[in-house]
């Protein structure tokens, strides 16, 4: 009787769970797997078939701009922990008190306006007649309008932009961790500080490292306004291509299958970097 | 050993923090291969100072000499000496023979070299073959170990040890109270040791430097800390002891006869006191200064004999104590031995104290 | 024992959702109106929820879009929609996201009868009429007049005299325009699959060459507005709406129709398939296709309507843009877009892919 009732219960509070699982993971994807191995015959006539994957590796296109959105994914990953790790560092061992809670913040501001606002303003930035084209010009060290968008550079600053806060926090929060003795024990020891940098505070920040680098990674893959808006007519990404296949050219067998393709990249991406850096999903999934 | 140069000598070290002065013109030398502790409460200084010694600090003036050579503006890697720290601060990224290896690493040795030597390290701390493990597969005491292994691979002249005891469990605490000293003779190398526990310092110090508001109230043997105190301070922070508050009543010599708060007449030898009639005294008197007699035995006690009525018994094995109420009502604590009669007092017993002249120490009150 | 539970807690829920999405009223309904920006304004809604009692919820789109999401509903999810006229008869074709249009409850006499009969024709399928006319329009050059005079047709982007300068759109009627704009009659070849290809890969070749002379493709109406504005660009392919608006605040914009002719759509009014306020729809179809509400539609969407007389109320300085813009020529030359068979925007997007791509 007893057992029953906690059965009962046990089964009511795994039902959330599962519900979520069930409907909001399982099901589309299953859904969406059925849409990319249907081939259309005819008018509303379907069977199923892998024409849709082969599609995608005979047309030298579609799986150039998969790559290109994968190095470049890799890339702005690497750039943003470049960037990041110095910040996150500096918050988390070399500041204190407000200034820690000031610097934080500020990290953090940006994300509380829309990403398409954030991507506006870097166009009014980089513009010909943005910001720093003027500011080139009035300095004399330009002569005409400098035009800053429309590149894959200009792509590369918008994906680490918006994503460096993802990278900064799990970063933050590992480096807080570090017992400020393992430092000094370092120094003790006779390290330098590159030395210290390599044998004991990336070591330790790995979980952190790897798990601001997944979301990074997942982020500028999955990223569709900035290399669209930023990338002007060279913006080949994986993502709009889908949305391309979806929406305008109303073939949602290509793009359930592109999106499939995405999901195992992305899948692939993290494996390979978790091997590589040593580490496990649930560590870092379950220290950060 | 008094002329060869210390292996450590600071003089009039002093370190302002923007509000406060955390050691107050410290000077100090360290005999090559002696144990040296810092004694102290927490907040005397003591951690400051450890950490100027070992760079992480640097002190606002005076001077600093390692093997005679100033370490003023020298970083902490630079520095011949190594610590082993509060938490042990062992790398826990790291296996354990990579991390008794890490300073050599730093300094390029060769790699068969490191491995040679983190061996012979390990096997000296007694820990033969754990190079492979990693830290949390280790007890307390065998991590202490470790970070002394780590250290004393790298031959400091001085190692610095802060409070490394303090995290682990009573039992092994008193083992690991044999075995640092041990080590220390094995190496035969200078140990600065902090600690704010008098057991630690008496234990294992050839000499104890008792520290309070940044500045040492006394340096000498443990038996000198413990039997001649200098100061007040001194006499109550390291051992027991009990604390009477009196008023001196006569003077004859070194001979002062003074009246308890409670109203008992005592006499103290106190050749520096320097107290004179009608001024206020404190007594301190250790539990195991105070012989306690069968009822009736007036002839046989000393100085200072008293009828007291016991109060508790603190049964603590050999370090049990009694708590007595005298005649005039002032209650003390006496070391009571396990051995004879006295094993099996009790509540209410009938007795007499008796304390020699000698034993006590007094010093004019207010200095505490 | 799980499934079980799991059986029960799904009927539950179904019941639940099914209870708050049943339509409460019979006689107000709710009208979920999917449509573009400014055919929908405040004040008609306003006002014809005043005189019918409806509420109209509204969701702005466009052609793609509208498509793709009746599609993913299989046509639900709304009561009225305004995919352009050329895109009905193929996406009912493939996918059945529309029912068709009872003509008895239309107010027929509301509407210009020559383009009434033109959208019948050409979203007749199987039979029965899927569209009704709204609004119209055309899409052809914004041209900054003091800058680049000289662009007066679609492949004048390609100059050298504005390299760099230019914006258009990569999708389908930057095809279409550049195709007439080379002499090709790619409406003429619809029907055949090949014969249109063959347009194609003409025009790809030539976009290709064209491509260094792009700024960027633009891909909403505020960027393209924003870049001329500022002067980053001073020709591009846009709609005739968007260069009327720019002539209102910098009189050397304007909308200029192509000499190979201006592209010509008409936004209709579609059932969707598994719309549940019919009789709302078919109200605010009557409703906004009456000449004042026409024209305060013309007055915030910059375009005119298939209504009857909607233009008589349409502010004056519109109506001498949309003159300037367009004489009778231009006019009798603009070329209107037919359905597009089912299909072709396959073709279409491979070449738009490969523009794309090329460096």
């Amino acid at each position: 009787m007893s057992s029953d009732a906690s059965r009962l219960g046990f089964y009511l509070l795994l039902a959330p769970i599962m519900l979520w699982l069930v409907l909001l993971i399982i099901l589309p994807h299953v859904g969406l797997f059925i849409v990319s191995i249907s081939e259309k015959v005819g008018p509303r006539e379907y069977e199923y078939g892998l024409g849709n994957y082969a599609a995608f590796f005979g047309e030298p296109l579609y799986w150039r701009t998969f790559a290109r959105t994968a190095i470049m994914s890799i890339l702005a990953t690497a750039l943003t922990l470049i960037l990041g790790f110095p910040i996150a560092y500096y918050i988390a061992k070399l500041t204190k008190g407000r200034t820690k809670t000031t610097l934080f913040l500020m990290c953090m501001i940006p994300f509380w306006v829309s990403e398409l606002v954030r991507t506006f303003g870097w166009m009014i930035l980089l513009r010909e007649t943005g910001v720093f084209s003027n500011l080139l010009q009035s300095l004399g060290l330009a002569s005409g309008g400098v035009e800053m968008l429309y590149n894959d550079a200009a792509i590369m600053v918008g994906l680490v932009y918006t994503s460096i806060l993802f990278m900064v926090v799990p970063l933050v929060t590992t480096l807080d961790s570090l017992d400020d003795s393992l430092i000094e024990a370092g120094y003790d020891l006779g390290a330098n500080s590159s030395a210290i940098m390599r044998e004991i505070v990336i070591p330790h920040a790995m979980p952190g490292i790897v798990s601001g680098c997944i979301v990074v990674f997942m982020l500028s893959l999955g990223n569709y306004l900035t290399p669209i808006l930023l990338g002007g007519k060279d913006s080949l990404w994986f993502t709009g291509m889908i949305y391309t296949q979806f929406i305008t050219r109303f073939n949602w067998e290509l793009g359930a299958a592109f999106g499939f393709l995405l999901l195992g990249l992305s899948s692939l991406v993290v494996f390979v970097g978790l091997k590589l850096s040593g580490q496990s999903l649930s560590e870092t999934m379950g220290r950060s | 050993m008094s002329n060869s140069t210390p292996d450590l000598s600071c003089s009039n070290l002093v370190k302002d923090f923007t509000d406060f002065r955390a050691v107050d013109g410290i000077s100090f030398d360290v005999p090559k291969g002696s144990f040296f502790s810092i004694l102290g409460p927490s907040g005397c200084g003591k951690t400051t100072l450890l950490r100027m010694i070992a760079g992480f600090q640097s002190p606002t003036s005076g001077d600093l000499r390692i093997k005679d050579t100033s370490m003023i503006g020298v970083p902490p890697n630079k520095r011949p000496v190594s610590m082993v720290f509060q938490h042990l601060a062992l790398f826990p990224t790291m296996n354990i023979g990579d991390n008794v290896g890490f300073g050599l690493r730093q300094r390029g040795v060769g790699k068969k070299e490191i491995g040679k030597r983190v061996d012979e390290a390990l096997e000296r701390v007694g820990l033969p073959g754990v190079s492979k493990r990693r830290v949390d597969q280790l007890s307390g005491g065998q991590k202490q170990r470790v970070a002394i292994a780590r250290c004393m691979v790298l031959e400091p002249d001085v190692l610095l040890l802060d409070e490394p005891l303090g995290a682990l469990d009573l039992k092994l605490r008193e083992h690991m109270k044999v075995e640092l000293k041990a080590l220390q003779a094995a190496f035969d190398t200078t140990f600065v040791y902090i600690t704010h526990d008098q057991s630690e310092a008496l234990v294992m110090s050839d000499n104890i430097a008792v520290m309070n508001h940044g500045r040492f109230e006394q340096i000498g043997t443990p038996h000198e800390v413990y039997h001649a105190p200098q100061t007040a301070f001194v006499a109550g922070f390291v051992g027991e002891a009990n604390k009477l508050t009196a008023k001196v009543t006569a003077t004859n010599g070194a001979m002062l006869s003074l009246v308890t708060e409670a109203g008992s007449e005592v006499q103290v030898s106190a050749l520096s006191a320097g107290l004179a009639v009608g001024e206020k005294a404190q007594i301190f008197l250790r539990p195991e200064a105070i012989d306690l007699l069968p009822l009736g035995s007036e002839q046989a006690a000393g100085s200072n004999a008293t009828e007291a009525v016991v109060e508790t018994v603190l049964f603590n094995g050999a370090n049990s104590t009694v708590s007595l109420r005298d005649t005039a009502g002032g209650v003390i604590s006496a070391a009571l031995p396990q051995t004879g009669a006295l094993a099996n007092l009790k509540k209410g017993d009938r007795l007499m104290t008796s304390w020699s002249a000698e034993q006590a120490r007094c010093y004019a009150a207010g200095e505490v | 024992m799980m499934f079980d539970n799991f059986g029960k807690f799904g009927a539950v829920a179904f019941t639940a959702t099914a209870i708050y999405t049943m339509p409460i009223a019979a006689g107000a309904d709710t009208l979920r109106l999917l449509t573009w920006g400014g055919y929908a304004p405040e004040e008609v809604i306003a006002k014809f929820e005043a005189e019918t009692g409806h509420t109209v919820e509204v969701t702005t789109s466009n052609n793609e879009e509208m498509i793709a999401k009746l599609r993913a509903t299989n046509g639900g999810g709304f009561d009225l929609a305004q995919p352009s006229q050329d895109r009905i008869t193929s996406a009912q074709e493939e996918f059945g996201i529309y029912k068709p249009i009872d003509m008895s409850r239309i107010e027929a006499d509301l509407f210009i009868p020559s383009m009434l009969s033109a959208t019948a024709d050409n979203t007749t399928f199987d039979g029965e009429v899927y569209g009704l006319p709204h609004v119209w329009g055309t899409s052809g050059l914004v041209v900054n007049t003091a800058k680049a005079g000289d662009v007066t047709d679609y492949v004048d982007l390609c100059e050298a005299s504005v390299a760099g300068k230019v914006s258009y759109r990569l999708k389908r009627p930057t095809l279409i325009g550049f195709a007439y704009s080379m002499g090709l009659d790619p409406f003429g070849a619809y029907g055949d699959a090949d014969a249109y290809q063959e347009i194609l890969d003409q025009v790809e070749a030539k976009l290709i060459d064209c491509k260094p002379n792009v700024k960027t493709y633009w891909g909403g109406g505020d960027e393209i507005k924003q870049l001329l504005r500022s002067g980053e660009v001073v020709a591009s392919m846009a709609w005739d709406t968007g260069g009327w608006q720019l002539n209102a605040d910098d009189a050397d914009i304007t909308f200029v129709a192509p000499e190979a002719g201006a592209l010509g759509w008409i936004d209709t009014f579609v059932l969707p398939a598994r719309g549940r306020a019919d009789d709302a729809a078919y109200d605010w179809i009557n409703f906004v296709m009456r000449p004042d509400i026409a024209a305060m539609i013309t007055n915030t969407a910059g375009n005119f309507t298939a209504a009857v007389d909607g233009d008589a109320g349409v502010n004056a300085d519109l109506k001498a843009r949309y003159q300037g813009s367009f004489d009778q020529a231009a006019i009798d030359n603009i070329k209107w877009y037919p359905p597009v068979p089912a299909g072709l925007e396959a073709l279409e997007g491979a070449t738009l892919d490969r523009v794309n791509a090329a460096k």
